[in-house]
């Protein structure tokens, strides 16, 4: 068989019949990956969630979501058997990585204290910056079972309690930034929580526009 | 402020060549000579930020609003070939110097990686339309930077006597690496 | 005069292998081979859209005239990887994630278009399979060993395999320096292999 000549018939005919069989592929195995992708999704966020959390017996699947500065934090609250909040899982981030963004997800008990943390998502130098998963576990560099109340959670050079990855301090600052955040968040949501429950219980995210607006303007005593 | 730092964490940081291995392909292929680095560059700036600007008004415009990003790759890589022939035929029609100062780029620009990982990183990175071209322009001087100085490293290597079995590729490459290695030094200067 | 099957296998993973000797697909190359698996991976998705796009831009070589064979086949491969993009976000969330915006990047490796122009648009369907498959095979190749050898050096570990120590490691290699130094070294390192190589079969022939 002898190739077709170029006209413009065969030549609009042919590259519309392989356009139109493209996109048909395409769609059905987007149509039939798309649950798949959507539930590993789901499943790596309750993992995520469910690692840092202390023993519970439920928790949020939609986080409330808090506005702070150019952050959006996502707090999952975690209940033991009988409803009440054990603690929240704060998904929480800093855009001032060494190289870029840095998500990390903090686990904390109903006083503040850090239960578990886990870094979902950075572009750290790999073997310094990287090192953060691992690193705030141990000794002087630990933050866990840490109560910002009552500790500095920032670098050592700046003052604060914690010691920085070596050569790694600008993650390590970034780091511990999206952690006292996370705890700002977490604070001022259990303040705030019955009653985003209350005026909002139908709702199923509730969006609350910023931290220091709250501390400031609603009355602790309600 | 932002545009200040895309543009340095585009040139220096993250440079497209060295930290993020885009265009690799015309940084072997092209940079014997710094006159014909220069060509490329200029062509490859050209194309770039016409090309970013398409593909964040249809991501805007077409994939997002109707949920088919799923089509992003095809339609991306559509865009980028027709822009390029277009541009090559109206280059050819308007400026016959500039065409004959790009037109010989201009076909390998379809497979140069960094047209369509800008297009991608922009969605990626959440840009809007400004900071997208800024991006792009800081990008395609990354490009050029990088490309003009290695073909200035190049320039002096071809004097050299080198092992056979060093020579060309290989020695491009460890002198790439050792560039490479000059450029991590910029990390972090963006803080 | 055409090439047998073995030797397009030949030509595929060693003589003509698209990395290490016609240096194509630099970039995913660098950029992947972060850690031997990772690598692997790459190479396996590029050596499905080779594949696949050989076998289709080859059936369809007759009906498809001059002047649109570079948009049409365009359109095949990015087909094809998109298809491999989705595929690879369903079964392996981790590993899509790692590999980022180089999977939708195959589009534009040279030696996708590269082997559909230059041979499944003249070859039969059986020939392109097992060109596009070599061709894929020697990537992954290439890949694979840049992969080990980076992982080695830089963390000690073969596969997430620990061999020695992390502290040991000379972080350089993990980093992009080490992805240009590594790979300038192999291919010098296969040249001059290359070479004794022939100079023994000379010596035999003599």
């Amino acid at each position: 068989m002898k190739r077709l000549k170029s006209n413009f018939l065969n030549m609009f005919l042919v590259l519309s019949g392989i356009t139109l069989i493209a996109a048909y592929t395409l769609t059905s195995v987007y149509l039939h990956t798309k649950d798949t992708i959507q539930k590993s999704l789901l499943t790596k966020q309750l993992s995520d969630v469910n690692s840092v959390l202390p023993a519970h017996a439920s928790v949020d699947t939609l986080p409330v979501v808090i506005k702070e500065g150019d952050e959006n934090l996502k707090v999952y609250r975690a209940y033991d058997s009988t409803g009440n909040i054990v603690g929240a899982a704060v998904e929480s981030s800093s855009n001032n990585g060494y190289k870029s963004r840095i998500d990390i997800m903090v686990g904390f008990d109903r006083s503040g204290r850090i239960i578990n943390y886990n870094v979902l998502k950075h572009d750290e130098t790999l073997g310094l910056g990287s090192l953060m998963q691992n690193w705030f576990r141990t000794g002087k560099s630990s933050i866990l079972d840490r109560n910002i109340c009552n500790c500095n959670l920032s670098v050592s050079k700046d003052g604060g309690d914690i010691d920085a990855i070596t050569a790694a301090t600008i993650s390590s600052r970034a780091f511990l930034f999206a952690v006292r955040n996370a705890y700002f968040a977490f604070t001022s949501h259990v303040e705030t929580v019955s009653k985003v429950q209350q005026s909002k219980s139908d709702s199923t995210m509730n969006v609350i526009e910023s931290i220091s607006k709250i501390n400031k303007y609603v009355p602790k005593t309600r | 402020m932002t545009y200040i730092l895309i543009f340095i964490s585009a040139v220096f940081v993250n440079n497209i060549v060295f930290s993020q291995f885009l265009g690799i392909c015309p940084l072997l292929g092209v940079s014997r000579k710094i006159n014909t680095a220069l060509g490329m560059t200029a062509a490859v700036a050209f194309v770039l930020t016409l090309s970013t600007i398409f593909t964040y008004t249809v991501q805007k415009l077409v994939l997002q609003p109707f949920h088919v990003e799923f089509l992003r790759t095809i339609t991306f890589v559509l865009i980028i070939a027709s822009l390029v022939q277009l541009v090559e035929i109206v280059l050819k029609k308007v400026s016959h110097s500039i065409y004959h100062a790009l037109g010989i780029y201009l076909p390998l620009i379809t497979t140069n990686c960094v047209i369509l990982g800008v297009a991608l990183l922009v969605v990626k990175g959440d840009f809007n339309l400004i900071e997208s071209v800024v991006f792009a322009i800081s990008t395609a001087i990354g490009f050029g930077m990088a490309l003009v100085i290695f073909a200035g490293i190049r320039e002096q290597l071809s004097l050299l006597k080198l092992p056979k079995s060093m020579d060309g590729i290989p020695t491009a490459l460890i002198a790439a690496g050792l560039l490479a290695m000059a450029f991590m030094g910029f990390a972090g200067i963006v803080k | 005069m055409k090439d047998s099957g073995y030797t397009i296998i030949v030509k595929g993973l060693v003589t003509q292998n698209p990395v290490l000797v016609l240096t194509l697909g630099m970039c995913p190359t660098l950029a992947t081979t972060t850690s031997a698996l990772n690598g692997m991976s790459m190479g396996l998705a590029t050596l499905l859209v080779l594949l696949g796009s050989n076998i289709v831009v080859s059936l369809l070589k007759n009906i498809i005239s001059d002047k649109i064979r570079i948009p049409a086949y365009v359109v095949v491969i990015a087909t094809f990887v998109s298809v491999i993009d989705m595929l690879i976000h369903a079964n392996f969330p981790a590993l899509h994630e790692s590999l980022g915006i180089f999977i939708p990047l195959i589009v534009v490796n040279c030696i996708v278009l590269g082997r559909a122009e230059a041979f499944a648009s003249k070859n039969n369907v059986f020939r392109s399979a097992l060109d596009g498959l070599a061709m894929g095979l020697g990537f992954t190749l290439a890949l694979t060993l840049l992969g080990v050898i980076r992982e080695l050096l830089g963390s000690g570990k073969i596969f997430g395999l620990v061999i020695y120590s992390e502290h040991y490691g000379a972080l350089l290699f993990v980093l992009a320096p080490g992805a240009f130094i590594t790979l300038g070294f192999l291919i010098s390192f296969l040249n001059k292999l290359k070479k004794t190589l022939t100079l023994k079969g000379n010596k035999n022939h003599l």
